[in-house]
This record gives structure tokens, C-alpha cells and sequence, in this order.
């Protein structure tokens, strides 16, 4: 019988020949993850489960990266920390990345990638929606809560109900002013905000492999503001490069069947798309950047694990490079190699982490940041009315911070323009 | 799983996000420590615009003033309830409020493992939009087995979808009995 890619891989993880959409399998997982806020809990329930002294079912798949609640005074963030680590040091935690030493990375969903765990054919569980993000390296990523994390820390194993996939197919050149963000958000806006609810989204096309690993990451992180499953794009040569230059662990790639079977599938070219931005206060609110052009903004965000990779940056500073910003600009890479990226890479003779401040913006340490609120005294968080333009993924009420803000998510390109003017603007204004 | 509940409703509107169920500058506190946990069920559903809270009149907090606990068993949804994070503290929240049941048009994926696979609230599904017909503060009453609800405030009575391969895991309680059940992990 054809099959997806994803169905594939977990019929290979039930140790099957196959599996049909809609049936509920138990797999294998090759990769768990977790961070400070959901971390504590999942060692909790665990503990009450397989016993105090219990020993997870394998300390070379479980990988725990703090990143959300780092830069902060707040004393419950800092215990949660403290919690993870004692852990680390119980189990004797090979792939544990503490807080304050030259291990520390920063967005669990980037470290991931650079630190060589995203690998073809795979099955990683997180704690985290945004664990869709490793799909972007062909493997079947997902997002669970607590309890099937501490299910997964003492078993090795979970249910899943295999997902129907939809198949998006983006054709042509993708053009200068253009940004995977920007294909992103047009998906979700167009299959709406629950249009991929327990589906698979599975993104092809010579557009896409056109792109980098890192923009492909922005494709697959978005899958989940469709309420996807999973994103996942087919492994190619450049997935192989990123891998292989981050890992000696071997891999077995897997794609999908020529006549697999799609739920749905939707072709896009590129060349005839626009920048777009998600209004307040919903990831499928969308609206061409002409459409909005002009709106009055408090406040620009570069950061995340959708928008604040180098390459996010690199795009950001050739617009930004010579210019002032108008409004609070705030930036965040998401990993402390991102952040040496920004010190060392140049633009004109400048470093990239120069560009930004020469054009007035605030630097801030790796990790979620204001993304998702946080504690009060989290970097760029929002306190009032503020109207921000953000290189998130989220923009729900609240979700950076006060009820009353309003966030516009966009492409890097897009907030840096937006940036220099203060209000929203189309980067083919500012691109030459 | 309980044969029978009643208890009053809580009205919200479509796509409530996890940030609305319990805002992350809440998620600090520990899941376990009593003192610390009470917060949950303080803070549940305290990110709903106040417009939104309690419908169709809004300004109805779901745990009022200083709380830790909220007068209402039920909360009844529009659809994509639970839509955003995977964080299992939303879930949590309403059952540490002293919510049983959800009732939503549709739920995103990871809000509706939460809660049957942690045992923390039931979630029903309903073709009707209930939201349009049911008010904060009315008193319902849910026979779980066959799906029968009832507004004893109105008088009418609804029949929810079946629950279908979730009962399992709600007759076992929670994930970790059935995963026993399957012999996916030793019996304690």
C-alpha cells in the first residue's frame, strides 16, 4: 500500500508494514525533549508512576533544554531549574544543557537542530507545541503534554492515532521580499487556524527545497497555528549536510510513496505571493502587508524559534543596516550559536550584532523571551496597550504578555521595515 | 469516570487558547506542592478578555476574586478549544478549579490528549453550538455514559457525541492503567 512519509515512518516505529489514517498505534520514540516549564512536571509524574528511584528508559534519547523562563528574577522560575538539574545529575543526563555554563543553547526547537537530534526518519516527542518544528529535517516531530512525556520517559513508547496528510506544494522562484513566513502564514490563513486539525502537513515543491534548513524549520514550526499533527518536508541533500555536520549518529531516510494517498493538497507559486501579516488576535487572521500598511506600531520583536535563526537576523540587518528604527525594537536570538553568529558574521564591515545596535535596537540573551509572555521582568515583554510587530507564531490575546496588546506576526523582512517607519510596511519599499 | 454530574456552566467563545486557559506567567508553579497548586485553579480561564468572561454577559470571572476554587463543573465552548500550547497546566487548571467536563464544538489535538491521557477534565464533543443556547450560571446535569445533557435551567435536553476511543483511557483514569492494560508497562 503507498504511503506518506509520515505514515511511513510510523508504521516503521509500530514495527509494521504499514498503517491507515485514523488508526491508533503504540511506536517506538527515538528522541523526548523537554524544558524548565514543562520539565518539573513531567519528572513529577514520572516519579509517582515508575518509582522515586526509577531510571528513565534510555539518558541518551532524552534531551532537556531550558529556555523559556531563563532571564528573569522570578524564584519559582529559577526552581524549576534547579529541578531539572538535579535530575540531570540523578540520571546522569548526557544531554543536558544547563543554565549559566558554556553549555547552555537557548530555544529547545533550534538547539535541537544544531545539536544534531533532528535526524531523518526519526520519531521526537517534545513538550512543547512548537516540536513540529524538527519535521523540517524529514522525521515525524510532534508535541505532547506532561503525562505522555513521563509516559514516554520511563516507557520509550506512546499512542498515537495516525494522521491524514495534507500535502501543500509551493512552485516557481521564490522573490527577494519573500520569506518561508510568509508561505506560512498564507497556509494558515488560507486553511484557516483549525484547517489542519490532527492532519499531517506535509510541505513539498521546488520551492521548498529551494529553501534553507533554517527557513524550512519556519514551514514545519507554523504547523501546529493549523492545529497540525506535524509538519514535514522529504530529507534532500541539504538536510543530509546540516545533519551530518552536527551528528556522527547514523539515520535512515525515509520518504513517501509515489501514489500515497492526500486528505488534501493545495499548489501555491511563490513567484505571485505577497508579504502578509496575521492581525490580532488570531495566526490565520490574515491580511496582505498592503492591506495594513501604515498601521501605527509601539513596538518591533525579532526573536523565537520561528524568527529568530541567523538567517531571520541576516535578513532583518540588510534592511536595518544604516538606518534608525522608530519604535522599541527588541532582539532575540534563539541560541547562543545564533547569538556568536550575530558577533561574528559582518555586514559592511560591521558585525551583525553592530548593525542592530547601531540602528537603535535592544539586545537581549538566547532563549524564548517575550515570545510567550513570561514572568514580569521577561525581556520585551508587553505591560499595556502596546501595538507590536512581532517574528512569532502566536499572537492570541495576551500571549506576549498583557491582554491589551495587539500583535502582528510577520516575516523578518517585514518587522524590519516596519521598523525604520514605525508603522507597517512593505519590505519592497525598503529592499534595493 | 463519573456516571453522573450536575453542576453549573461556564459559556466561552470559539478558539480559547491555552494562554487564555491559564496565561504563562502562571506556569511557574509547581503541579504537586498544594500551597502552589491552589494557583492553578485561581488563575484558570483568568486570560479570557473580560468581554468574554462567562457568556453571553461577560465580566463573570470563572474563579472569583481571590479563590482557589470556581462555582462552575461545566464549561461549554465554541470550537478549537485548547488551540495553541501543548501545555498540559490548562487542562490541570480547570480540574484544580473544580471544573469535570468540557464541552466544545471541536478541540485543537493536544488540549483534548491532555486532558483524557492526564484524567484531568472530560471532553465532550457537541454538533449543536451550544454556546448559542446555554448560559453562564444555568444548571446542568451530564449522564456520561450515554451523552444525555440536560439544562435543567431551560428544560432541554441534548445528546453529545460519543466519546469513542477516549472512554478506554477515561475508564482507566488515566494513560499510565492503560498503558498497563496493553502491556506497554509493567503492572505495579
Amino acid at each position: 500500500m503507498a504511503q506518506t512519509i509520515t505514515e511511513k515512518i510510523l508504521a516503521q516505529h509500530a514495527r509494521r508494514e504499514s498503517v491507515r489514517p485514523g488508526e491508533n498505534i503504540w511506536i517506538d520514540v527515538d528522541i523526548l525533549m523537554t524544558h524548565d516549564v514543562c520539565g518539573p512536571p513531567t519528572i513529577d509524574i514520572f516519579k509517582r508512576e515508575f518509582g522515586e528511584n526509577a531510571a528513565v528508559w534510555n539518558k541518551d534519547k532524552l534531551v532537556i533544554l531550558p529556555d523559556h523562563y531563563i532571564f528573569t528574577e522570578d524564584p519559582h522560575a529559577m526552581r524549576n531549574i534547579e529541578i531539572l538539574r538535579k535530575f540531570a545529575r540523578e540520571q546522569d543526563l548526557p544531554h543536558y544543557f544547563d543554565v549559566g555554563t558554556s553549555r547552555y543553547k537557548g530555544v529547545c526547537h533550534i538547539a535541537l537542530a544544531e545539536e544534531g537530534f533532528n535526524r531523518p526518519g526519526d520519531v521526537l516527542f517534545g513538550t512543547d507545541s512548537h516540536t513540529c518544528t524538527s519535521g523540517a529535517f524529514g522525521l515525524f516531530s510532534t508535541g505532547v503534554g506532561n503525562t505522555d512525556a513521563a509516559l514516554i520517559m520511563g516507557t520509550g513508547k506512546i499512542w498515537v492515532k495516525v494522521p491524514e496528510t495534507m500535502r501543500f506544494v509551493f512552485e516557481g522562484d521564490l522573490p527577494p521580499y519573500l520569506m518561508a513566513k510568509d508561505l506560512i502564514l498564507s497556509v494558515i490563513g488560507d486553511i484557516g487556524f483549525e484547517g489542519g486539525t490532527y492532519k499531517a502537513l506535509e510541505f513539498d515543491g521546488k520551492a521548498v527545497f529551494d529553501l534553507s534548513m533554517e527557513e524550512r524549520m519556519t514551514l514545519t514550526n507554523m504547523a501546529i497555528e493549523a492545529g497540525g499533527k506535524n509538519g514535514i518536508i522529504a530529507p534532500d541533500e541539504k538536510t543530509f549536510d546540516y545533519v551530518k555536520a552536527r551528528t556522527d549518529h547514523g539515520f535512515v531516510p525515509v520518504y513517501g510513496d509515489p501514489g500515497a494517498r492526500y486528505y488534501h493538497e493545495r499548489v501555491y507559486d511563490v513567484s505571485k505571493m505577497e508579504p502578509v501579516v496575521a492581525k490580532p488576535h488570531r495566526p490565520d487572521n490574515l491580511a496582505n502587508v498592503s492591506e495594513v500598511e501604515g498601521t501605527k506600531l509601539d513596538r518591533a520583536y525579532i526573536g523565537s524559534c520561528t524568527g529568530g535563526k541567523i538567517e531571520d537576523f541576516m535578513a532583518a540587518a540588510a534592511v536595518l543596516e544604516g538606518q534608525e528604527v522608530r519604535v522599541d525594537t527588541f532582539v532575540v536570538p534563539a541560541s547562543t550559536e545564533v547569538t556568536q553568529a550575530l558577533r561574528t558574521r559582518t555586514m559592511n564591515g560591521k558585525t551583525i550584532w553592530q548593525v542592530f545596535l547601531d540602528a537603535g535596537c535592544k539586545m537581549g540573551h538566547a532563549s524564548c523571551g517575550a515570545c510567550l509572555g513570561g514572568p514580569v521582568d521577561t525581556f520585551g515583554r508587553t505591560h499595556g496597550t502596546e501595538v507590536v510587530i512581532s517574528t512569532t507564531n502566536r499572537n492570541f490575546p495576551g500571549r506576549m504578555g498583557s491582554k491589551q496588546s495587539a500583535v502582528y506576526l510577520a516575516s523578518p523582512l517585514t518587522v524590519a521595515a516596519s521598523a525604520i517607519h514605525g508603522v507597517i510596511t512593505d519590505p519592497r519599499e525598503v529592499l534595493v | 469516570m463519573k456516571e453522573h454530574i450536575r453542576g453549573q456552566a461556564y459559556v466561552v467563545g470559539d478558539s480559547i487558547d491555552t494562554d487564555q486557559i491559564i496565561p504563562a506567567i502562571h506556569l511557574v508553579y509547581s503541579m504537586t506542592v498544594p500551597e502552589e497548586r491552589q494557583f492553578y485553579g485561581r488563575y484558570a480561564l483568568s486570560g479570557l478578555p473580560e468581554a468574554s468572561q462567562g457568556l453571553p454577559h461577560g465580566s463573570t470571572p470563572f474563579t472569583p476574586g481571590d479563590a482557589f476554587k470556581s462555582p462552575y463543573s461545566f464549561i461549554i465552548a465554541g470550537g478549537n478549544f485548547g488551540c495553541g500550547s501543548s501545555r498540559e497546566h490548562a487542562p490541570f487548571a480547570l480540574q484544580e478549579a473544580g471544573a469535570e467536563v468540557v464541552i466544545a464544538e471541536s478541540y485543537a489535538r493536544i488540549f483534548y490528549r491532555n486532558a483524557v491521557d492526564g484524567g484531568f477534565v472530560i471532553p465532550f464533543e457537541t454538533r449543536v453550538r451550544l454556546i448559542d443556547e446555554i448560559k453562564t450560571g444555568d444548571v446542568l446535569s451530564l449522564t456520561t455514559g450515554t451523552g444525555i445533557l440536560k439544562n435543567e435551567t431551560s428544560g432541554t435536553e441534548y445528546l453529545l457525541e460519543p466519546l469513542g476511543d477516549i472512554a478506554e483511557i477515561l475508564k482507566c483514569g488515566n494513560v499510565f492503567e492503560y498503558a498497563r492494560q496493553a502491556g506497554m508497562m509493567t503492572q505495579r
